[in-house]
């Protein structure tokens, strides 16, 4: 009994531990104070307003939006072709291939922060879209390639062949069977890409110039120089996006299984 | 050409993309970050001419008016003062007294009315061989100064490697001090995850999702807006510090924030997930008779867990461990935003070298030991994770 007890104990007080930190910040985000403590005053919208109407957060959050999309779609492609090629048994040293796509994950950030400033101001690419670009997309292809290789393990390949088998060129038996199979690991590289870039900031503060400067960054610098409730409306921004993009995810999958499930 | 060598170059074709991307901008990049640690170019690219005289040099005898010409038409043609000032800066540190000595030939020299014959009649000290062989050292265009300076090491007079002065050594003690931490945090992630995923696994049903969606969710939520809510929680005004009076556990506010309590809070909090999920991966592939079958034998339920349940899930542990402790050590928004200046581990201080002081070769060396402690762990934690029974 007193097992029993001490377990729920513990599991409550683990659960609040690793939930209630987020929900805490969520409330904060409508007060109408300048300070973020508790009691919240009254409530109100002027933070949000502050959010999107303040040039720096503004522009901070078009270019989070910007260098989001650019990585995502850079990311996406290189890592699905990557994970494609990764299929066939044939090549050589597919091992150290997959190692080498999945190590950015490993290497420390600030470490690989420094060697890209080193490297991009040698092409003349600091402070420019493609540099973070770039630097973003190093960062998040494992990702990608993590995703849609584990999409492509679940495809029978007796599918495909028997497309081919059927006179299928190799790019319709792709465009016909591979890609519809392999999408939904696609689409969830794709939301992991933009996730990364999303909340990059070490190698952010490295590459990216004053106009690059992203929501991330932002709040970063601002958690650490004037902190203000800006921060948890920016907060409650990230988390509302993930649970929107999680939602988006979890439906086109199911729609998706749905489209595939056989007629009866 | 068969259809077999067709699919091969189809694949290869594929891959190509991202293998001259990550070697273009990951494998590239770290290699220059290596270079800068060991490149050494700030006396070499002023001093062109002198480097070629002092070649034929036999390092001994005093200079020859030769090696006086090159020196003088060398810093002649200096136009750049800052790339002066970082060649005085690595020479005096190579032997002190370079700093005035310099500032006394070049002023000399500039002096357009009263021409200076050679370099001796401005300074007697260039007819020291010393001065001669510092400069003479320092025109090697590679160095192991940086790498030897980040762990607190330097070379003396004659070349031989030994500890820095006491006031200059503070490298080693950033290094203890990001080891000390990250074991502070993989202990705490041990503390709470072993527990928490032995409870997870023994569940069913809405239970388990509960506790699993637990973890989960931080791992999902950006690492920037978990550090802006701790921040927000342990700050003097904050919740935890509300609550804590309210309960009457302490009388005024409790200092949580810039130092290492709040740093190992936040530490593990941001990286518990990493720790539950992999112990909870293996816990799930053991059979549940096990611990029921050692009961049935008669084993007190702490004789159970000795001999049967911790042998069979100290892989997942150590996985887990080793996956902790590496990202911990790589830290730099955390420890940035939630320690104080005695919280700064090894990353901050790269950051510093790089962003604050434009040292690269610094940062580099620095990096370069953070690289390496990073990927001999992660060789390990791929071994410990390849090996996984029935995963062959």
């Amino acid at each position: 009994m007193a097992l029993r007890f001490s377990k729920l104990a513990f599991s409550v007080l683990a659960i609040l531990f690793l939930v209630a930190p987020l929900i805490a910040i969520l409330p904060l985000a409508f007060t109408s104070s300048v300070i973020l403590t508790y009691p919240i005053p009254s409530w109100s919208m002027r933070w949000f307003t502050e959010l999107f109407t303040a040039d720096a957060w503004r522009r901070a959050i078009v270019n989070s939006l910007i260098i989001g999309t650019g990585t995502t779609l850079l990311a996406t492609v290189l890592g699905t072709a990557a994970s494609l090629g990764l299929r066939n048994r044939l090549v050589f040293f597919r091992g150290t291939f997959r190692t080498l796509f999945l190590l950015p994950m490993v290497v420390p950030a600030v470490v690989l922060g420094v060697g890209m400033q080193v490297l991009l101001a040698r092409f003349g690419l600091t402070n420019s879209y493609a540099g973070v670009i770039i630097a973003h997309t190093v960062v998040a292809v494992p990702f990608v390639v993590v995703s849609v290789t584990g999409a492509l393990a679940g495809i029978d390949e007796r599918v495909e062949l028997a497309a081919e088998s059927l006179g299928a060129p190799p790019a319709t038996v792709f465009r016909r069977v591979t890609l519809p199979l392999a999408l939904p690991g696609v689409l969830s590289g794709a939301v992991l890409a933009f996730a990364t870039s999303l909340d990059e900031v070490v190698l952010t503060l490295f590459v990216a110039g004053p106009n690059q400067r992203t929501l991330a960054r932002q709040m970063f610098s601002s958690i650490r120089e004037n902190i203000s409730p800006a921060i948890a409306a920016a907060a409650f921004l990230f988390i509302a996006a993930t649970i929107a993009i999680g939602l988006i995810v979890v439906l086109s999958r199911s729609v998706l299984a749905k489209r595939r499930a056989p007629v009866h | 050409m068969s259809a077999r060598a067709s699919r091969t170059g189809r694949s290869l074709f594929l891959l190509a993309p991202l293998l001259l991307f990550l070697a273009g901008f990951f494998v590239w990049p770290l290699f220059s970050m290596m270079s800068q640690a060991v490149s050494d170019t700030a006396v070499l690219r002023l001093l062109p001419q002198s480097a070629e005289v002092l070649a034929g040099w036999d390092r001994k005898s005093p200079p020859t008016p030769e090696m006086q010409t090159a020196l003088i038409a060398d810093l002649k043609a200096v136009e750049d003062t800052q790339a002066l000032g970082d060649m005085v800066r690595r020479l005096n540190s190579a032997r002190s007294g370079f700093r005035t000595l310099m500032s006394k030939t070049t002023s000399a020299l500039s002096d357009e009315a009263d021409p200076p014959a050679d370099l001796v009649s401005i300074d007697k000290r260039w007819e020291r061989p010393e001065f001669w062989l510092a400069i003479a050292d320092a025109l090697s265009p590679l160095t192991d100064r940086n790498l030897l300076a980040a762990v607190d090491l330097g070379r003396n007079a004659d070349g031989e490697i030994e500890h820095l002065p006491a006031d200059q050594s503070v490298n080693r003690v950033i290094l203890v001090r990001t080891f000390w931490i990250s074991a502070l945090v993989t202990f705490a992630c041990i503390a709470i995850g072993y527990p928490y995923a032995i409870i997870a696994a023994s569940l069913s049903g809405w239970k388990r999702d509960v506790m699993l969606a637990a973890v989960l969710l931080p791992l999902w939520t950006s690492l920037l807006v978990r550090t802006a809510a701790w921040f927000i929680l342990l700050q003097e005004q904050g919740l935890i510090n509300d609550v804590l009076q309210m309960l009457g556990l302490t009388s005024g506010p409790v200092q949580l924030i810039f130092n290492r309590t709040g740093v190992v809070i936040a530490m593990t909090h941001v990286l518990l997930p990493f720790m539950v999920l992999p112990i909870y991966s293996v816990l799930i592939t053991i059979p549940k008779n096990l611990m029921p079958a050692a009961a049935s034998l008669g084993a007190h339920p702490l004789r159970a867990f000795l001999r049967v349940l911790l042998p069979l899930s100290l892989r997942g542990v150590a996985a887990g461990s080793l996956l902790v402790f590496i990202s911990a050590i790589g830290y730099y928004i955390t420890p940035a935003l939630i320690g104080g200046p005695g919280d700064q581990m090894i990353s901050s201080i790269i950051a510093f070298y790089a962003i604050g002081s434009a040292n690269w070769g610094m940062a580099g060396a620095l990096g370069v030991v953070l690289l390496a402690a990073t990927l001999v762990l992660y060789s390990v934690y791929a071994r410990l994770s390849a090996d996984e029974p029935g995963r062959r």
